[in-house]
């Protein structure tokens, strides 16, 4: 039995840090998984016109949306990633909120620029 | 053994970031550059096809991801199923060769 | 005095009673309720104390100096690992109610103290112990304080086992084998105690499978060790000594 409650094990994980660990868990999920379909997609462009059949289903606004939010994806996870590196491989700084806030700052203006260039 | 095998997948997983964070940097650019109006395979292979570059490029991206990738899931499968042991690093092994594999398939097809 | 004389209000919050939950038993048990009169500028060490002394004398609770130097009060307070007695109430208190539990991740003996055989273990097992270099009798070794082994020394050295840290800690709540912020932050101590023998030792120890490598860096243990430790900036030292000596094949 868990003498945690769910709301305080909750608000004991509310902290940049986590919330950064979160995000690059869930993203490289998504990716790992996407991946597959991804390049079983880009196998089809042997032929042009196969890969702009496989690919046909994917000019809805729908899935734009839902690209838009894999290329953030791609961006949050490149850029915790490289706060991951710079954690593990530099000198300790006490920067780490910074870090934190400028890789999410990131992840959201790639997905903002995403969705413009797609849409125009 | 497998009290060092966890230090060496750290290591590979830590050498392949290193590979793939100019490659993904790259790839954003490449993404935000060609989804203006759509993609087309047309459009793909005509910056792709024939270029020893991109599929030097792509190939060392497919190789560095598929590792990443499989390292990945298996550290999250592992604390949050408890799976664990050969069988667990067995299917890591397997969604990384199958994974290059489509990956370098792909290559072949655009390159 | 009479519990009528302890009637003030905390500051404030106008706070006159304050409701306890507290664990009771060991692995299986159950949350009992308690209600004190609530005190000015009370921790949440003087509120157990008062529930165990008035209420119910069969409730167990460590601790020992009630002054923040010795570490044996800690306990999850409101889902978080703490020093009770370096807790006021008006700091946790939500609706007028605290909930007391033992330290996560450790089994419980009884009520509110838990087991911490495992959490000792752990520190054994990450190396946890100098290694002379030399014979006991030789002069005194001097060690430049400014030095960049000595401060890093320094940031870590001031570790009392209190465990706050692991019970701080997810990975250590979803790996049972992971050795743990302490006996890492300690590892990391030695690590840079030019004094010791076995540097190479002390980091083949944790580069195993639960070992400094299975760090997530979610910072947790830095943000609630009371004696402002940092084992996450110490943990990714390990890593980066780790990572060094097996590409040169030193491990």
């Amino acid at each position: 039995m868990s003498r945690i409650a769910p709301l305080d094990a909750a608000r004991a994980r509310n902290h940049p840090a986590y919330w950064a660990f979160l995000a690059h868990r869930l993203s490289g999920a998504a990716l790992a998984l996407f991946l597959p379909a991804h390049f079983y997609v880009l196998g089809t462009a042997v032929e042009a016109d196969a890969f702009n059949q496989a690919i046909a289903w994917t000019s809805s606004l729908p899935v734009k949306l839902m690209e838009a939010l894999l290329v953030s994806a791609l961006a949050i996870h490149l850029a915790g990633g490289l706060r991951l590196l710079a954690l593990e491989f530099l000198p300790w700084s006490p920067q780490q909120k910074s870090r934190i806030a400028i890789a999410f700052g990131f992840a959201l203006a790639v997905g903002l620029i995403f969705l413009f260039q797609a849409l125009r | 053994m497998a009290q060092r095998m966890e230090l060496w997948l750290y290591v590979v997983q830590r050498l392949t970031a290193m590979i793939l964070a100019p490659l993904v940097l790259l790839h954003l650019g490449v993404i935000l550059y060609a989804i203006q109006g759509g993609v087309t395979g047309e459009e793909i292979l005509a910056r792709t096809q024939g270029s020893l570059g991109w599929m030097l490029v792509y190939g060392l991206f497919v190789l560095s991801a598929g590792l990443h990738g499989a390292i990945g899931l298996r550290g999250i499968v592992r604390e949050l199923l408890g799976w664990h042991g050969p069988s667990l690093n067995l299917a890591a092994l397997a969604f990384a060769v199958g994974l290059i594999w489509l990956g370098l398939r792909a290559v072949g097809a655009v390159t | 005095m009479t519990s009528a004389d302890r009637t003030a209000t905390a500051p404030g919050n106008g706070l006159t009673i304050l409701k306890l939950s507290i664990w009771r038993g060991a692995e299986e048990g159950r949350f009992e309720e308690f209600e004190i009169p609530a005190e000015d500028r009370m921790t949440v060490l003087d509120a157990v104390t008062i529930v165990q002394r008035k209420l119910d004398p069969s409730l167990s609770y460590r601790f020992a100096c009630r002054v923040g130097v010795c570490g044996s009060c800690a306990m999850m307070v409101n889902g978080t690992p703490r020093w009770t007695c370096r807790t006021h109430v008006s700091k946790v208190v939500r609706d007028g109610q605290i909930t007391l539990a033992p330290l996560r991740s450790l089994p419980v003996i009884k009520d509110l103290a838990t087991d911490m055989s495992t959490f000792f273990e752990k520190n054994e097992k990450a190396g946890g112990r100098f290694v002379p270099s030399r014979e006991g009798h030789r002069d005194i070794v001097s060690v430049d304080p400014k030095s960049r082994q000595r401060k890093r020394a320094d940031a870590a050295i001031e570790c009392i086992g209190c465990g706050v840290c692991y019970a701080s800690c997810d990975v250590v709540a979803w790996n049972k084998d992971y050795l743990g912020p302490a006996a890492l932050n300690r590892a990391w101590s030695l690590v840079n105690d030019e004094r010791d023998g076995d540097k190479a030792g002390h980091l083949k120890k944790v580069a195993v499978d639960a070992g400094c490598h299975a760090c997530h860096s979610h910072q947790a243990c830095a943000n609630n060790c009371p004696q402002m430790l940092n084992p996450t900036a110490s943990i990714a030292g390990l890593k980066r000594e780790i990572f060094a000596a097996a590409l040169k094949g030193e491990l």
